[in-house]
């Protein structure tokens, strides 16, 4: 496997820079210098336990040092490599390209993703009868009425001799729908100007919102110190141009702020080294709700959480309001969401929590483990029913592979 | 010889358009503004030809078309299908679900009338109806 031809390099450059000689781990891991010597310079192949003891005397999961910090960046790659339809000769030379020039490969690897986000835009943009349900019923108003007109008009104009009490019923349609095409063709030119007073629009809302969250990492130290508003943060975004974009990143920014308060950074980050990832007991800690603790360990970085995460979440009709994309975990911004997903299941049964394995088709062979559950966003009353909110949380699965 | 025709439309002005051409081209009318129980008053009224909207409150003017299908002395009923959008995947599962005609809005009276004509025609060859046999002013507001 190609793939795991680094796995010495990974160690060493481990050592390195925890400064521990060669010898001290060759013995707190029960072999001879030699011999890690040799793992060390990628000579012999390494799995099984004396990978997870070196990986436990480093203090790192076996993975990192198999698949390294990199497999994300790999996997990226690859898909932009087969995307791209040219044979690729050196794709078998991906992960030493990824190895030797991280910072080449992360702009490749960030393009590539990028690209694929704006061409599922584009595609949306160019279906948007189907797509953009507002538009859809607006051209469906317009076209109605004129059918309407024309019946009408052609009926006063065109039949011969026709009773006064005909006439007076039709002229007073004709007018009706006169004044009914005239506001459903200028609430159809609105939406298609969209003149927000802010400003060019360059692309949709959630786009612009997502550049911004990803610009930042999906991490906010300054907002979780109280050192800055989710307005202030917004209004400094270059990122968010059009009004809906900062309507929607403020208030993803105001749930974060909330949930961050619950649950603050370095009391999380001891909870989840001392007793590992686990949910339940993160809600008891804090006596957080869980879609709290799902949205907030959803948006954590890397390095507290111990590994990379994704993080939906959606409303009742299963419109996107956040996401935060995983490598190998398809997540489309539009529509095409596979229904199969735990978050729809969730929505069906609110306040059941649920824990999925989701594997998809023709990605990695890695899978997933979700973790979704709706809540209450909005409570019923006797007058309008409860609005129901879920969230998911998406953690790539990190078995170490039985031959690595 | 009865012709009896069921509009199923939501649009009261269109309604009444088609409604008024009709009766004056002898047909006797029915006007239903609902999807939801549109197959319960075709079935009752027992009509020559059915004029169906697509997009109709309760139940798709496709839905409609479906059980209408499904129902078996109704399978050779000719149903006129009035659409809005007249994209061309509109068209295809209208067509496939079993509507005898399609027609897009906005329509001129003519292609209604030729329309309805044609399709009776067909349907009641054995009956031969004159083209031209109007009947005048029968129609009241």
């Amino acid at each position: 496997m190609a793939r795991d031809t680094l796995t010495g390099s990974r160690i060493r450059e481990r050592r390195l820079i925890l400064g521990i000689r060669q010898a001290e781990l060759a013995r707190k891991a029960g072999i001879s210098a030699s011999y890690l010597n040799l793992i060390e310079h990628n000579r012999r192949r390494i799995g099984g336990k004396l990978l997870v003891d070196l990986a436990q005397v480093l203090g790192v999961e076996p993975s990192m040092l198999t698949e390294g910090a990199e497999a994300a960046l790999i996997a990226a790659l690859r898909e932009a490599a087969a995307d791209s339809g040219t044979p690729v000769a050196e794709l078998d030379r991906t992960d030493e390209f990824a190895g030797r020039f991280p910072g080449w490969a992360e702009v490749l690897a960030s393009n590539h993703q990028r690209i694929a986000r704006l061409t599922r835009t584009v595609e949306t943009l160019s279906d948007r009868l189907t797509h953009a349900p507002h538009l859809a019923a607006s051209l469906h108003e317009v076209l109605s009425t004129g059918a309407a007109i024309r019946s009408t008009a052609s009926i006063l104009a065109e039949t011969g001799e026709l009773e006064a009490e005909w006439r007076d019923r039709f002229h007073k349609n004709l007018n009706e729908d006169s004044l009914r095409l005239a506001e459903s063709s200028r609430a159809l030119v609105n939406f298609l100007d969209e003149s927000d007073s802010s400003a060019v629009r360059r692309g949709v809302p959630q786009e612009e919102a997502e550049e911004f969250f990803l610009a930042h990492g999906y991490h906010f130290p300054d907002l979780e110190a109280g050192r800055v508003t989710p307005k202030a943060l917004v209004e400094a975004a270059p990122q968010l141009v059009s009004d809906a974009a900062r309507v929607i990143a403020r208030s993803a920014l105001e749930q974060y702020q909330s949930d961050a308060v619950q649950m603050p950074l370095s009391e999380v980050d001891q909870m989840i080294k001392a007793e590992g990832l686990d949910p339940s007991a993160l809600a008891r800690r804090f006596s957080a709700a869980l879609p709290v603790v799902l949205r907030r360990l959803g948006v954590l970085p890397p390095e507290v959480l111990g590994q990379d995460a994704g993080l939906v979440v959606c409303d009742a009709s299963g419109s996107i309001l956040f996401r935060k994309p995983v490598a190998g975990f398809a997540l489309p911004r539009f529509g095409a969401s596979c229904p199969l997903w735990p978050i729809y299941t969730a929505l069906q049964r609110p306040d059941v929590p649920l824990r999925r394995n989701v594997v998809q088709q023709g990605r990695s062979a890695l899978g997933f483990e979700c973790l979704a559950v709706a809540w209450r966003h909005v409570p019923g009353s006797f007058d309008t029913d409860a609005l129901h909110h879920a969230v998911m949380l998406i953690l790539p699965r990190r078995e170490v592979p039985q031959d690595a | 010889m009865s012709r009896h025709v069921v509009l199923i439309e939501d649009e009261p002005n269109i309604a009444e358009a088609i409604r008024f051409l009709l009766s004056r081209d002898g047909w006797k009318v029915d006007v239903h503004g609902n999807g939801s129980d549109a197959v319960e008053v075709i079935q009752a009224a027992k009509p020559d030809l059915v004029i169906l909207d697509l997009m109709l409150p309760g139940k798709s003017g496709l839905e409609v078309i479906q059980e209408l299908r499904a129902v078996h002395d109704l399978q050779a009923l000719p149903v006129l299908m009035l659409a809005a959008r007249g994209q061309l995947r509109d068209r295809e599962m209208a067509e496939k679900a079993g509507v005898t005609r399609f027609m897009t809005k906005p329509f001129s009276n003519s292609e209604v009338l030729t329309a309805v004509r044609d399709l009776h025609a067909q349907a009641y060859q054995a009956d031969q109806i004159a083209p031209g046999s109007v009947v005048p002013g029968s129609a009241t507001p």
